[in-house]
């Protein structure tokens, strides 16, 4: 009962690795895996001496992000020491930027029940990655430090406490996901961590207008997990309100084996990260001319592109939303229509092989349209090859799955595995005879007046015919023999 | 010690190199003279923390070979030289004179000693120095204490302590230093060798250990002006490696050392001499304003009214930004570890514990303690406010005047220990140059003469506009014209026979 009188409120803050070759302040490999400390140097391993060197593309990607979120750019931003002791911090602080980031404001729209939602960004900043402790690494109980991921650039995005729901936080998280995707700064990835949340959660009873105490809940991998998180978070902050408590500040873990949030510190033990304005760097000065080019390189986003497709080709919300959440199978979208033909009916189809088959194809695959074999023109062609009565539906089907394996020309699929349509209506004409032979009492039932049984006849010419008849001349074959 | 090694010893820089050109010397000769000269004296100096003979003769026999192929690389090409232990030295042991980092061998060179080695000096050794660079006497260093060379009961002062006495000691014709708040100056007007402090982006800081990372900055100790000079334009310029390093052009600046004081207005700073200054160094300084008029420069006085916020303000910015430089000493990649320590805090306590001397403890404390929540405001905040109130003193001065010249520090060489037990006493010792760091200006210590009771040297302070290396050494060049160079290492002289 008690959960459904409270209102539940979010923010996030969301980690995204850009999509730089080599590190924020060395020339180090940005790549995921390898064998531990392979990819590191005397600066990213915080050696006595060395200084940072900034890589001007983080900075490129951040203006990039602000203008697409409508943040506004600042002239000059300031890097900022983040202070403490870790073994995974070479340093023992963290370059990151603290009074003075590099994007002030912005919102992501989503769209939740139909209704459209602005969540309002805070800030978006840079900063370096830290890198891994790696426990039991020997025999004797030791742990070990993997500073590959030491000094890989991050955006930190952080929005407003604006999100209701966890709905709400998921549909944010996919959206900005898909925004970044599309503007090549993030690869998107959960798994490997290159795109990742903490979530701020409080709880206030409905109607109120103040918010509640927060609690911050940090290790979230997935949507799933984001969600099961934050629903036990907000059950136990219930619970403690219920009973008459107060919810305390403080970091909580996600546990994702127990599905449990648990106390990492409290406000009291949380540290102070003495930020101070950090000396090596000067501030980050972003020209106008710098800005101006990162807009006019602006890709179309998902949601401009969504509406395009609705309103333009005609495409339902739904089939939109599921061409736009990545942005690779858009442009694939785009290149087949081009290639296939224009207007409604032809984005219709191309859209349902994207969303139908294909989808199912490439999950099972575990590929993104990139690595497909199966191009843009392969559709297209495919598609006309179906318009011309060269190949019914289910011959296209498997055309498309072969092409999808092999890469080879959809019209030398056709003929290597005889998929062409027989229009010959003397050829058919043999298999009808044959099934209204075989056929005696369904025959006699249908001149009884029960036509259901059309749909019979047909599916026995397509088996006779081993699914080759080109279905409308089946049809009128059919008509005139029993009706005439 | 022979006579023909004692005549090598006393050349200097340049007067090396042209031997060198006109093979009148080979590098190994003066090479061999300088570690003869260290064996013979460093006893009882300490200015040494590493001396590298094998890897010195190895270089010294390459400069040779290319001497004699007619490839002279510079005017430094076979010249022994040595470092303060703060650079970075790729295969040698480099400990900023602390436990924390002994055995440690850097996989790679500093920006300045890559140049120095590109332009064919031969690094002789690793100078003693302040632990981090923490001190104003040399007293600090974890290793041993350094002397000085004109009185063996003295300070040489510090934190560049090392590389001021080893030139003073003619243990080699020029060093590298670093001054953070007075650490280049301080001991150069103590030990009387000439020491530049170059505007904050002139050298690379690259491969040079932090102690404060906005106010650290390399300089060149040596016994002539015109040496100074030479080893300056050598290290100065861009290096793509520090950010913080200046893409402005380097000045040419022997070109215009013997210009003289014509014409100069010289700003002398009312708060300087306002008491506090020994009447015996004060005695000298006003000797050199004197000489400068007499040169036709003008005296022009000027005023620099927060001078006396400058100790407090540095004391809070040095501390935080040191704080944050020495955490990445934890035992975890390189250095000193506690190996019986058990578990991470244990790791991390015990070997800062154990690897850092008493005043990086203080330091690092007293820097957390300027940053930490609630107090950043009220400590690092205003002194960043006294930083830019400080750097207005000098641009006002600066319109007015060319170039501004002082004491270096209120005193000269004090006895070992005298100030031990009072850090506030020692940090006193950098009251006048500490302003300069602050303001990110150019500074040097030039001699201007012996102490008539002390009879140990003395140094005037000269401070330039930002980059204007060019007129500072122009500046000193002629007053060392007039009063000539520092005084000969007495205590060298009479001892040398006990020490050898």
């Amino acid at each position: 009962m008690p959960v459904q009188d409270f209102q539940v409120v979010l923010g996030l803050e969301v980690h995204a690795q850009l999509l730089t070759r080599s590190k924020i302040f060395c020339g180090c490999s940005t790549a995921f895996g390898g064998e531990p400390n392979t990819h590191t140097c005397p600066v990213c391993l915080g050696m006595p001496g060395v200084l940072p060197l900034l890589n001007r593309q983080v900075v490129e990607f951040a203006v990039r992000t602000g203008l697409a979120l409508g943040c506004a750019i600042q002239p000059k931003s300031v890097w900022a020491r983040k202070n403490y002791f870790y073994p995974d911090l070479p340093k023992g602080y963290q370059i990151s930027q603290y009074e003075a980031p590099i994007c002030l404001g912005g919102t992501v729209t989503i769209v939740v029940d139909g209704q459209e939602k602005r969540i309002r960004l805070t800030r978006i900043h840079m900063e370096e990655d830290a890198g891994k402790n790696v426990h039991d690494v020997s025999a004797d109980g030791a742990s070990g430090v993997d500073l590959n991921r030491a000094g890989v650039p991050l955006m930190e995005l952080v929005s407003e406490p604006d999100l209701r729901s966890v709905e709400e936080a998921v549909e944010y998280l996919k959206e900005l996901r898909a925004i970044l995707v599309c503007l090549g700064v993030n690869d998107g990835n959960l798994e490997e961590g290159s795109f990742r949340c903490d979530a701020n959660v409080s709880i206030m009873r409905k109607g109120a207008t103040e918010y509640g105490t927060r609690c911050e809940i940090k290790n979230m991998n997935s949507f799933r997990f984001l969600k099961q998180a934050v629903d036990y978070e907000v059950r136990r902050q219930v619970e403690i309100v219920e009973a008459g408590g107060k919810v305390m500040q403080e970091t909580r873990l996600f546990d994702t084996v127990r599905g449990e949030t648990r106390s990492m510190r409290s406000k009291e033990e949380a540290h102070d990260y003495r930020y101070f304005p950090e000396p090596d760097l000067p501030p980050v000065i972003v020209e106008p001319s710098l800005v101006e080019r990162a807009r006019a390189a602006l890709p179309e986003l998902p949601r401009a592109r969504a509406a395009r497709y609705q309103q333009a080709l005609g495409l339902s919300p739904y089939d939109a939303g599921l061409l736009v959440s990545d942005g690779a199978v858009a442009g694939f979208f785009d290149a087949a229509l081009a290639a296939y033909g224009k207007g409604p009916e032809a984005a219709k189809k191309v859209a349902n092989w994207l969303t139908g088959d294909l989808a199912r194809l490439a999950n099972e695959a575990g590929t993104g349209p990139v690595a497909w074999r199966l191009t843009p023109a392969h559709l297209a062609g495919i598609l006309k090859l179906v318009d011309a009565g060269t190949i019914g539906g289910p011959g296209a089907k498997q055309v498309v799955e072969e092409v999808f394996r092999t890469g080879a020309a959809p019209d030398a699929v056709v003929q290597a595995k005889g998929l062409a349509q027989v229009s010959d209506e003397s050829a058919i004409e043999a298999a009808v005879d044959r099934v209204l032979a075989a056929s005696a009492a369904e025959v006699e039932r249908f001149r009884g007046g029960n036509t259901k049984l059309m749909g019979f006849f047909v599916g026995q010419v397509m088996k006779e015919t081993k699914g080759k008849a080109n279905p409308a001349v089946v049809n009128a074959l059919l008509k005139r023999k029993l009706e005439g | 010690m022979t006579a023909a090694n004692e005549a090598l010893t006393a050349l200097g820089l340049r007067e090396m190199g042209e031997r060198l050109a006109r093979r009148a010397a080979s590098s190994r000769e003066l090479v061999d003279a300088s570690l003869a000269r260290i064996a013979a004296t460093d006893a009882a100096v300490g200015a040494f923390l590493k001396v590298v003979p094998e890897r010195a003769r190895a270089r010294a026999a390459e400069a040779d070979a290319r001497i004699s192929r007619g490839e002279r690389r510079s005017p430094l090409d076979g010249v022994p030289i040595a470092v303060k232990d703060l650079f970075l030295t790729k295969g040698v042991e480099t400990t900023a004179a602390s436990r924390i980092l002994e055995g440690f061998v850097p996989p790679f060179d500093a920006t300045v000693v890559e140049r120095l080695e590109a332009a064919g000096a031969v690094v002789v050794g690793k100078l003693n120095m302040d632990e981090f660079a923490m001190g104003s006497s040399n007293e600090n260093s974890a290793f041993k204490p350094c002397r000085n060379p004109h009185d063996l009961s003295r300070t040489p002062g510090g934190s560049s302590g090392g590389s001021a006495a080893a030139v003073a000691a003619r243990q080699v014709p020029a060093s590298l230093g670093t001054d953070t708040g007075g650490s280049i100056r301080l001991p150069a007007s103590f030990c009387g060798v000439v020491g530049v402090k170059p505007t904050y982006g002139r050298v690379s800081r690259y491969g040079v250990i932090a102690f404060a990372s906005s106010l650290d900055q390399v300089g060149p100790i040596a016994r002539s002006v015109e040496d100074a000079a030479m080893l300056l334009g050598a290290i100065a310029g861009h290096d793509p490696r520090d950010m913080t390093s200046s893409t402005r052009p380097v000045d040419d600046y022997l070109a215009s050392l013997e210009q003289g004081a014509k014409g100069l207005r010289i700003g002398v700073p009312r708060e300087w001499f306002q008491g506090g200054v020994d009447a015996g160094v004060e005695r000298l300084v006003r000797d050199a304003l004197a000489r400068y008029e007499k040169e036709g420069a003008r005296l022009v006085e000027v005023s620099l009214p927060h001078t006396r916020y400058g100790i407090g303000a540095y004391y809070l910015i040095a501390t935080a930004e040191a704080s944050s430089n020495l955490a990445r000493y934890d035992g975890v990649r390189f250095g000193l570890r506690a190996a019986d320590a058990r578990g991470l805090k244990e790791t991390y306590s015990e070997t800062r514990e154990r690897g850092f001397g008493p005043e990086p403890k203080r330091r690092i404390m007293l820097g957390t303690y300027a940053l930490s929540a609630g107090y950043y405001d009220a400590y690092y905040l205003r002194a960043q406010k006294v930083r830019t109130l400080i750097r207005r003193d000098f641009d006002q001065a600066f319109a007015k005047v060319d170039v501004i010249a002082g004491p270096v520090a209120p005193t000269c060489a004090f006895r070992l220990g005298e100030r031990t037990a009072d850090p506030l006493q020692m940090y006193l010792a950098d009251i006048f140059t500490i302003t300069c760091n602050l303001a990110a200006l150019p500074g040097m210590s030039v001699p201007c003469g012996v102490h008539a009771e002390t009879r140990l040297p003395v140094g005037l302070q000269l401070v330039g506009r930002p980059f204007d290396e060019a007129t500072l050494l122009r500046t000193a060049r002629a007053l060392e014209r007039e009063v000539g160079p520092g005084p000969e290492p007495a205590a060298l002289t009479s001892a040398r026979g006990g020490a050898a």
